[in-house]
């Protein structure tokens, strides 16, 4: 029998429960709890594409030290759910604690030896406190909870407090699931030894921080940002955008006076209406956006290709997740690299944005829409399940009071009255962007026709190959002006000098910093840089061509962000050592170590071997 | 292939409209379309009433799709911005750029292939939403552009040039217009210029989703004896329920009319839609029996033309939303950005 884990304020809990059974909102409450105890904790909700039925799962890291990404492995497993009993009972790491409903007795098989199992009769409890079936299903949960704060020495006003909060307006709730904590915990305390060896203490190392998913804080920025028209089609993970949006919108956009609405929003009839809509929109002077998924980006690639080469903004957030139809489409994952960033028939690529978390979703998301204003062109916010539909700890929100939109090169009714040269296509500063105008601006001058690439620099039609060639050699210096207002990448150094780097973009951020923490203490060290823009600035470059070997961590099959590299910068790929996670669950900092030190003693095996005769 | 630059000059005697401008100022660029076609009627008949309406043409954005159709924009308002899309999606662009400015007066511009094949799903879903816009379908029933296919709207047992027979039934834009609540909609025929024009002009002039099916036969593809969209069928089997004379306000009636035979429509604009009833039993104000007597004379191999129904007060999509009056295209930071107190009580309420 190994030691019972010992840990205050770190470790992982995990609930698996059935989907449906009323567990997200008491798994949310024990997450929130942690952080009102002072004490910064991540959540990670793991759901099926199904309403009721299906196993779910709600994993809380709890960290002191502040590591917030998933870190792999489960110190505490609070198991509801027979289905899936005996994959989490693996789960658990030796020492570690189950919380399990042991109203109905269980064989010894169906345990592990080498773990600490405390059986709560949640059900029993249940049935003596509550005759409605509903009720007792639904406080079961707060029951659990209960059991809990009593085991990891809770501080029980926190709870309560939340619970307050949440029912606030609906106060004849707040009673009964206050009581329901309190059976639970009354019982604990009676019944079992508390606390366990893992324990929760109050700390102030929180602070200003809050608790977002990355799909609200995303459409806030939209908010922000100046979008006034919103198109989309539900598809997980990215409908709580489009959501999102609306109820901010209605929160923030009602004129005062008249309370009619400075937006509009229209759930589509497909992907190629929304990306349509967007288009039109855009093509019209307003700031627009979608919000989509892969399978949507797949269905919107013709008109992409149009906006592209008709040079009309447009803003498109892809909630990334794992391949179409059902099943994968509820986990996460980093695959619409490529089909993003080269998206559409024809020579084409886009503006890529790879926010790390809900705080840089809410950034980006501003910033896309001045970019593809600047630009006149798509611009994609790569955003993936594990960002947009989880609560992350990050930064509080802020926004530069001076901050003017960029409404990039627009030709208005005083400069085309003035007698300015207007040229649709026509490249006046070698930026590769031209000037554009907006319906309706002036009677007689300005207007052209919008098509795809037979035209000349005057919007005229033309089908000769000379004023193509030009025009798609313009696109390119378009798309190197890109660079210039795109979010740069972020280096850091390791501690010492290392041959070594490793590349990393979007949600991989947390565990990667973990892991780099756990290498460190294993004397290995790397330089990396986090890529958060395609086109990639020059700095990618210098970084690949400053180190002997890369890792390139992502969380894809096909490691597409290392094919972006090797295609766009000639890298040389034996140089980049691919680090991929795509089980559809988010990336653990372990896997990050293990992938590391495991590739790292075949690459530095290779110069010994060498050495010897 | 360069696009051909019409000559502005123009003979100084020409007529002007209330805004000063002539006829010409109202044209675009020469049409590369096949001599004959329907579709360069229909082009003429946008020209004349957008000049008799003296309407600013800057003020009129023209959107199509692809196909020969969708090619027509570039022949007729050539001060108008244009936006030449992708094939079938005219509907979702032209419903973005509506919502952006609802100032400007949309006109969307489709062909059969583009709207009753490919862009079925994408007609349809603009009507049902009510965008305020004039949606014109250039119907020949065949592809031209890819050289004799037919399209959706081609009737069974209609004949190609080359001898295909159409074994699949047809999609009546008209009867789904009616069905998915457009609140008018029309048939006409581009050889009938004299009913086309006040069609034209009211549904231009009318708030709300705006729906025109003209038959417009393919004089290259489709225009054959045995197609039911050529020029001799149609004009053969032309069933007028009326004769619409476009009034804008203010202007008396002065001729004579036989009791029953005269119905006015005032619009949202106040415009003023003066009915001479050909079909007397026809009330276009009724969807339902504007849908049965349609499906009565088409089982009798007739097509009807004329307004076949309008709904004066249906409102539009920007009414439904309830969107500021302003264009959201000209809303700046004042009142689109909430600052930074409101994100302080985003970031209170999310600890």
């Amino acid at each position: 029998m190994p030691k019972p884990l010992e840990a205050v304020n770190d470790f992982v809990v995990k609930f698996a429960n059935v989907n449906g059974s009323g567990s997200a909102s008491a798994n949310g409450l024990f997450a929130k709890s942690v952080l009102r105890m002072g004490v910064p904790a991540s959540s990670r909700n793991i759901f099926p594409s199904n309403i009721q039925g299906l196993p779910t799962w709600y994993e809380v890291r709890i960290s002191e030290g502040g590591h917030l990404g998933r870190r792999g492995g489960v110190d505490m497993m609070v198991a509801m759910n027979p289905e899936t009993w005996d994959e989490d009972i693996a789960e658990i790491e030796p020492g570690g604690y189950l919380l399990y409903d042991s109203t109905k007795p269980l064989p010894k098989s169906k345990f592990r030896e080498d773990i600490f199992v405390i059986g709560a009769p949640l059900t029993a409890i249940c049935n003596r406190a509550y005759d409605d079936p509903r009720q007792r299903q639904l406080f079961k949960n707060i029951v659990y909870l209960g059991v809990l704060s009593a085991l990891l020495d809770m501080d029980v006003a926190a709870i309560e407090e939340l619970i307050g909060e949440q029912f606030r307006g609906k106060d004849t709730l707040i009673k009964p699931n206050v009581h329901a904590l309190h059976l639970g915990r009354d019982w604990a305390q009676t019944e079992l030894a508390c606390p366990i060896g893992l324990r929760l203490e109050r700390r102030d190392k929180v602070g200003e921080r809050i608790f977002v998913t990355g799909n609200d804080a995303a459409a806030l920025g939209a908010v922000y940002g100046g979008a006034t028209v919103c198109a989309w089609y539900p598809i997980t993970p990215s409908s709580s955008l489009a959501e999102a949006f609306a109820s901010h919108c209605r929160r923030y956009r009602r004129d005062a006076e008249t309370k009619k609405s400075r937006y509009a929003i229209i759930q589509a009839e497909d992907e190629l209406a929304s990306i349509g809509m967007v288009i039109g929109a855009g093509w019209n002077g307003a700031r627009a956006f979608t919000a989509t998924s892969g399978p949507g980006i797949s269905l919107m690639q013709e008109f992409i290709g149009l906006a592209y080469f008709a040079e009309i903004p447009a803003v498109i957030f892809d909630i990334q997740r794992g391949s179409p139809s059902t099943g994968m489409p509820t986990r996460t994952q980093q695959a619409d690299i490529l089909s993003a960033a080269y998206a559409s028939h024809g020579d084409t690529k886009h503006v890529l944005l790879f926010p790390q978390d809900p705080n840089e979703a809410f950034t980006f998301a501003a910033d896309a829409l001045d970019l593809a204003d600047r630009l006149q062109t798509p611009v994609f916010v790569m955003l993936d399940l594990d960002i947009g539909m989880n609560e992350w700890l990050v930064e509080p929100l802020s926004w530069d009071p001076d901050r003017k939109y960029d409404r990039g090169k627009v030709m208005n009714y005083e400069m085309l009255e003035a007698g300015a040269e207007f040229g649709r296509y026509l490249d006046v500063d070698s930026d590769g962007i031209p000037y554009r105008t907006l319906p309706g601006t002036h009677p007689t001058r300005g207007a052209f026709f919008t098509r795809g690439t037979t035209k000349d620099e005057y919007a005229r039609y033309t089908e000769e190959g000379r004023p193509y060639v030009a025009n798609m050699q313009r696109l390119l210096r378009k798309f190197e002006t890109a660079k210039r207002y795109a979010p740069r990448p972020v280096k850091r150094e390791a501690r010492e000098p290392t041959r070594f780097g490793a590349i990393y973009f979007g949600s991989t951020t947390l565990a990667m910093e973990e892991a780099l923490e756990t290498l460190e203490t294993r004397g290995i060290h790397l330089d990396t840089l986090r890529i958060r823009s395609f086109p990639f600035h020059d700095e990618v470059f210098d970084f690949v061509a400053s180190h002997e070997r890369l890792f390139v961590v992502e969380q894809n099959r096909d490691s597409q962000m290392r094919s972006l590299l090797t295609i766009e910068g000639e890298v040389d790929p034996a140089r980049l050592v691919p680090i991929l996670h795509y089980d559809g669950t988010p990336i653990t900092a372990r896997f990050i170590v293990k992938a590391v030190a495991d590739m790292l003693a075949v690459v530095t095996l290779a110069p010994l071997k060498k050495a010897l005769p | 292939m360069t696009y051909i630059v019409k000559p502005r000059l123009h003979h100084p005697k020409l007529p002007i409209n209330a805004l000063g401008y002539t006829h010409r100022d109202y044209e675009g660029s020469i049409s590369t379309l096949c001599a004959g076609c329907g579709h360069d009627s229909i082009s003429a008949a946008i020209i004349q009433s957008c000049f008799e309406l003296a309407l600013p043409p800057h003020r009129i954005a023209k959107l199509s799709g692809i196909g020969c159709s969708s090619k027509t924009p570039t022949y007729f308002l050539g001060q108008s911005h244009g936006f030449n899309s992708v094939h079938g999606r005219m509907p979702s662009v032209l419903t973005g750029a509506n919502l952006a400015n609802r100032d400007l007066i949309y006109l969307g511009v489709s062909g059969d292939g583009d709207s009753a094949s490919i862009g079925l799903g994408q007609f349809a879903h603009c009507i049902r939403r009510g965008v305020d816009m004039v949606y014109i379908v250039e119907n020949n029933g065949v592809y031209g552009l890819t050289k004799g296919q037919f399209s959706a709207t081609a009737d069974k047992g209609s004949k190609a040039r080359r001898g295909a027979v159409n074994t699949d039934s047809p999609i009546d834009l008209v009867a789904m217009a009616l069905q998915l609540g457009a609140s008018f909609v029309a048939r006409s025929f581009s050889g009938d210029k004299m009913q086309l024009v006040p069609l034209i002009k009211a549904a231009i002039q009318h708030k709300g989703a705006a729906f025109i099916d003209v038959i417009s036969p393919c004089v290259a593809f489709n225009n054959n004896p045995e197609s039911t969209k050529s020029f001799d069928y149609v004009r053969a089997h032309n069933d007028a329920v009326n004769q619409l004379d476009f009034m804008v306000a203010r202007e008396a009636i002065t001729a004579d009319y036989a009791p029953g035979t005269l119905e006015t429509v005032v619009q949202h604009d106040g415009s003023m839609l003066r009915l001479r009833k050909l079909a007397p039993d026809y009330d276009p104000r009724d969807r339902v029996s504007a849908m049965t007597y349609l499906q009565q004379r088409h089982a009798a191999g007739e097509v009807v033309t004329g307004l076949l129904f309008v709904e004066e007060d249906h409102g539009d999509l920007h009414e439904f939303l309830d969107t500021v009056e302003a264009p959201l295209n000209a809303l700046g930071e004042n009142e689109l950005c909430p600052g930074q107190e409101a994100l302080d009580r985003y970031n209170a309420a999310h600890r």
